[in-house]
Parts: C-alpha cells; structure tokens; sequence
C-alpha cells in the first residue's frame, strides 16, 4: 500500500497559538481521496484534526480546501495524483511555500523522501480550526446580496412554468454550483478587495438573469453593473474556472453578466466598464489592432471629439492616470504626442482592415448571445457546443 | 522542428502592445530570433486578439477575428508563435471552441472563404505557442543553453507568468505538458540565473481591470512587485506585456497604493534571454522601462564582460 505523508496547516483557537504546520503519515490506495487520508489521519493520529465533511462523493460541497496551493475538494482529488503534483513543484525547483499567517513554510523538500502534500484551509475566509472556514462573511453573505431567487412577473401560474428546454441549457451550468466555496478560496480579485461579491455570488446571479422566468433582468443587471465591487471587479484571472469542481466557470458567468449589462441593456456603469468594451470592440473594427492611447481616451471620454461626457468616476482615473502618460512619453514609451492623437495609429494594410470590417459585419448581425458552451471534446462533434445560432 | 543545427521559421504574431506602449519587446524579440536562428514570418495583416474584451463583447466577433489569425498563420505552412500571454490564452479559448464542433468552424469559415482563408483543424499538427513554449518544447533548452555567453550569474529573478498563460489548464494543454507553469524557472536557470521564489508569481498582475477598478488593479500589482523584493528579487520577467504594463509602467502608482517604495525591474522574456546571449541592455530597449533597470546592469556587470561570439 502505498505511503503518504500529508502536511497540514493546524490551527486551534483555544490554545492562544498560531497556526503552525503539522505532519501525517498516511498509507492508501492511490486512487482514493485526499479526504481519506485526512480521515484517515484523524482516526489512527490525532482525534482532534478538524475537517469538515459529509457525502465524500463531491455533491454535499463541503471538504472545500487548498490542496498544494490549488483550492479544490479534498474528497474529488486523489492522493496520487495530490502527490504527483507535489513532486512536480518540488522537482522543478519552483515550490512556493504556502502562506498564512507568520508561520514558518512547512518542511520537507526534494531528495527528503516522499514530497508532503500540502493542505490548508479554503483562502479568503477566516479559519475556525484547522481546515474548517467560516463561509459567513464572504460567502453566504454575498450569495444572499444577489437575491438568489427567482423574481417571477405577476401572480405564480395555476400549475407548473412552461418554459422552451432550449432556453433553460443556458442557466445549467450555473445550476451545478453545490456552494463548496473553492471557487472564493481561489478568487485573486477578492484577495486584496475583500468586498468583491465574487465568483460564487455572481454565478448565482447569472442563473437567475439567464432564467427566462424571471421578470427582474435589467434591475438584476443594473445593481451588479454599478456595484464598484461588482461584475466589473472581477480581474479575469481564470483562478474560479480552475478551482470549481463542478464545472461552473464562474467567470465566464461573470463575462456574460456583462455582455448582458452592457450590450442588451446599455447599462452605462460609473465603473466605466461598458466604455471600456465598447471603445475596445470599435477600435479594433476602425484599426485592426490596439491603439491604447485611444483605448484609455475613448474609455473614459467617449466620442471626445464631439462631446466631452465623461462620468464622474472617469474623470478620476483620468487624472489618476495622467502621471502615467507623462512618463510614458519621457521613457519614449509613447513614442511621442502624436501616439495619443486619435487617428495617428495605422490601421492594418492592404485591404486586411476592410476584412476585419467584413467579419465584424457577420458576427454582429446576431443580435442574440450565442450560447457557445462546450459540453464535449473533439470527436463528440454533436454534444460538442450547444448552439443557439438563430 | 529540433536538430540542433536547423533554421526554425514560425508564422509570428507579434500582438498590439508589443508595437505600442511596450515597442522594446518587439524589438528585442528580432534581435533574439535572430541570434538563436529563428525565422520570424511576421502577420502583418493579423488582427488583435481581443484579450477576452471582444469575446466579453460577442464570442463569436472573437472567434471569427482569431480564425483569420489563425489562417494566415496556416497559410505560411508553419506553426504561429506569439510572444504576449494574453495572446495565448484569448486565442487558445477561441480555438478551443472552433475545434470542438465541425458545424460551427464551417459557419466561421463561411466568411474566411471570401478573404481567401480557411482555419483546418490540426492541419499538419499546426499549434499557435508563446514564445516560452517554443523555447522549451521546440527549440530546446540544451540548445539554448549552448548559445548561452554571458550566464546570468548572480541575477535573482521572479518569474511572472500571467493568468492566460496558466489557466485554465485544460484550455492550455497542461494535461499532456503539466510542467508548463515551471517554464519560467527552467529557463531562468538555463540562462544561469537563480529562482528567486515568491508569492505572487502566478497570480494576476491587475491589469484587466485598469480603468475599471484602479485600487484593486495596483494593489494588485504593487503587492506582486513588494513579495518579490521582500524575497530579494533583482528583476522580474513576464512573457506578458500586459502585465509589463502594470508590473512596470504603472510601478510608481502601484507603490503609492500599497504605501511602499518599489522599484523593481521589469523584464520582457526575449530581454532575458538577450542579455544572456550577450545583448546590451541598451539594445534591448531597456531604457524604454518605467521603473529603474540599473540594478541589473550593475549585478551583470559583476558578473563580468560576455564572451567573444563564437559563429
């Protein structure tokens, strides 16, 4: 049987200690969990190892913990493949130490035996004991900020809703979500503006904003849009898609929430986010290719040459961003003023511009979202991507 | 692609910050690809990625725009490199969602076929790979390192890879390359510098979010720059300009949200691998930085003079 040995960040309250890291010699298949050690652990060691736990077959979502760095559920992630990742990072001679508190980094390193594999408690969220969060304050908190219920129009139907199948795949992904909060652990945004409303939360909007039942859409839309904690907080970093263990993707939710702001509903944010996209998409139809001088322009002061509005917030960032542009220009950075003279930037050659405009004419003439979620891998061609071409 | 002594050629895509605020990545990459005998067949008709604003805006706007892309590159009959993270990561999500449905790549080419292209999947094994991935899985670091005439001994660098250079992980095939988020550090060491090793060298530099949310955006940044002198970094490098953008060009603001003097040198990838194939730092554009580069000029300096070319 096959031998482990599990490093595990401890903390008690009651003993007026810090967290510190402790370690466990465990012995089991590879191919069951990480939670199983931990139990494992706990029965054979040391009673008083805290873990929190029920179904051990990722549907309660409870065993949420980071597990060599990486915020998953410890009974979906077996120990030999836990392990085979610790040693990858300790053979490449790239291992971070995990950091809580002021702690020393956990022992044990290539050439020393067996790699530890590294457990923790969820981030982003204070710890009661061990690897036990507490979910309040940055969790059920903010999943209970979005309203996550449906908001129906008029009176409830004499019997049941119909509504068409189609236009319930779209909110399916987000139904999967089981509240396992390895997704917030993970969350980089949240990590230094502990007031984003977060992947979880914003998920959990999106499955009523993409729900054809509910009634309340743009209002959904409107509050999260101009939240500066909101959907435009989310640094499009990746970590939620990869943490999920069910396949959520709550950024790309987060993405969606936003074309649904921005594009069906105009929402024309404080936080400067629809300009943002919107100054984007039409400088690469005008130029090919990222002008960013006009990008930071047209962001904050739409259509400048005509009318100069921007939004209060805009004109803060502008000035924010102002010392930024001085030294660009000093360094040659921005090769000179001409740079932040809209129409200087060269559009690409030889007619290519003209088929860049010819693509943008094909894809824009769907004014609905298509629903190009990827189900399958190649080769399942038909259950590939749920199309909801018109 | 490997023997030691052939000429590779790649369909290069060079990006839009590389020509814009950042020029000396594009320029060091020339002087690079030439030295380690690297044909760069330039997309000049290309098109931006996107950066995931696009596909924010109209996936399929963003799909179409990187199949042209990707079909000019076919078009050249070799393989696409690119040398900017957020390249990769928006281009591969794009090519993801081409390849898994034949019906949908057939409505995207629909209109490609009226400019004369097409996107084939895997035709002929054709892959689209950051600068990085090239280096260490096609041209090869033993061969790298034989080029290799000033090691970097001495220079303690951070590694900062980039969100959409990592994740997510099935997306950027780190089933079969699992090792692709140690990169960064295999090729500091080939190139004789140390590994400095620190908190924020796979979190996100902030950028996205500039002109959305500043606070959040340079905190993220000024933490990042903070862990790495904390751990006594010399220089960071990133194969990311847009997080050069924040990392660098945005360093004094990012150091007055976190309250800290910074001060901390920024690095391009091809700058890296130059200035150990004997580049100066003045011909890689390193003047061009915000934030201070002379701490590694003196440490390579230390170091001593790069050894006479050997052709």
């Amino acid at each position: 049987m096959p031998e482990y040995t599990l490093q595990i960040r401890r903390y008690q309250p009651e003993s007026n200690e810090g967290p510190y890291w402790d370690s466990f010699d465990v012995e089991l298949d590879e191919s069951l969990s990480v939670l199983d050690g931990i139990l494992q652990a706990r029965d054979r060691e040391d009673g008083s190892l805290s873990v929190r736990c029920s179904c051990r077959a990722a549907i309660c979502g409870s065993c949420g913990v980071k597990i060599n760095g990486s915020s998953t559920l410890a009974c979906k992630t077996q120990i030999g493949e836990a392990h085979a990742a610790a040693n990858r990072r300790n053979g490449g001679g790239a291992e971070q130490p995990p950091r809580g508190a002021d702690e020393e980094p956990p022992p044990g390193s290539a050439g020393h035996g067996p790699n530890p594999i590294v457990i923790e408690p969820m981030g982003n969220m204070p710890v009661i004991k061990d690897l036990v969060t507490d979910m309040e304050s940055t969790h059920w908190e903010k999943i209970r900020r979005v309203t996550p219920w449906l908001i129906p129009a008029g009176d409830a139907p004499e019997r049941e809703y119909i509504v068409d199948p189609e236009s319930m795949v779209d909110v399916t992904q987000e139904i999967a979500c089981i509240q396992c909060g390895a997704c917030v652990s993970s969350c980089l945004s949240m990590e230094v503006d502990p007031g984003f409303i977060g992947p979880a939360a914003l998920a959990k909007a999106y499955r009523f904003v993409g729900d054809p039942r509910d009634a309340e859409t743009e209002a959904r839309l409107y509050d999260l849009a101009q939240d500066p904690h909101g959907i435009y907080d989310c640094t499009h970093c990746f970590s939620c898609i990869d943490a999920c263990p069910k396949g959520v993707a709550p950024m790309d939710q987060i993405m969606r929430l936003r074309r649904r702001a921005a594009d069906d509903y105009g929402i024309d944010d404080v936080n400067n986010g629809r300009r943002h996209e919107h100054a984007f998409t039409k400088i690469i139809e005008k130029k090919g290719t990222l002008d960013e001088s006009l990008l930071l322009q047209e962001s904050f002061a739409e259509g400048i040459k005509g009318k100069l509005i921007p939004k209060p917030a805009a004109i803060k960032s502008l000035i924010g961003s102002v010392p930024t542009a001085i030294r660009g220009i000093r360094t040659g950075k921005m090769r000179s003023l001409r740079k932040l003279i809209p129409g200087v930037h060269e559009k690409l050659p030889d007619g290519a511009q003209d088929e860049v405009r010819q693509i943008y004419e094909h894809a824009e003439q769907h004014s609905v979202e298509l629903n190009l979620y990827i189900k399958g891998e190649e080769g399942d061609e038909e259950a590939a991507i749920e199309e909801g071409l018109e | 692609m490997s023997n030691a002594n052939d000429k590779m050629t790649v369909a290069y895509w060079p990006g839009c910050v590389s020509r814009g605020f950042t020029p000396e990545l594009h320029g060091s990459m020339a002087l690079v690809a030439e030295r380690l005998g690297i044909e760069l067949v330039e997309l000049d008709r290309a098109n931006c990625c996107g950066a995931g604003v696009i596909a924010e805006h109209n996936q399929e706007l963003a799909d179409t725009l990187n199949a042209r892309t990707f079909a000019l590159a076919q078009k050249t009959g070799h393989g696409m490199m690119n040398i900017c993270s957020t390249c990769q990561g928006a281009q591969s999500e794009c090519q993801q969602r081409l390849d898994a449905d034949s019906g949908y790549r057939a409505h995207i080419n629909e209109v490609l076929a009226g400019q004369g292209l097409e996107y084939v999947k895997d035709k002929d094994g054709w892959e689209n790979k950051n600068f990085l991935w090239l280096l260490v899985e096609d041209y090869g670091l033993e061969r790298l390192a034989e080029q290799v005439k000033r090691p970097l001994a001495g220079l303690r660098v951070g590694p900062f890879y980039g969100c959409y250079i990592l994740r997510p992980k099935h997306r950027l095939g780190y089933e079969e390359r699992p090792e692709r988020d140690l990169y960064i550090e295999m090729l500091i060491e080939t190139l004789g510098g140390e590994v400095v090793e620190y908190d924020g060298a796979r979190k996100c530099c902030g950028f996205p979010v500039i002109t959305m949310n500043r606070e959040t955006s340079l905190k993220q940044a000024g933490t990042h720059i903070g862990d790495a002198l904390d751990q006594g970094a010399d220089c960071l490098v990133t194969p990311c300009p847009l997080c050069h953008l924040n990392l660098d060009m945005q360093q004094p603001e990012a150091a007055k949200v976190v309250n800290r003097d910074l001060g901390l040198a920024v690095l391009h990838l091809p700058q890296l691998v130059g200035l150990a194939l004997g580049f100066e730092p003045k011909e890689l554009g390193m003047g061009k930085h915000i934030a201070p580069t002379r701490w590694v000029e003196e440490r390579l300096a230390d170091a001593g003079e790069p050894a006479p070319a050997s052709a």
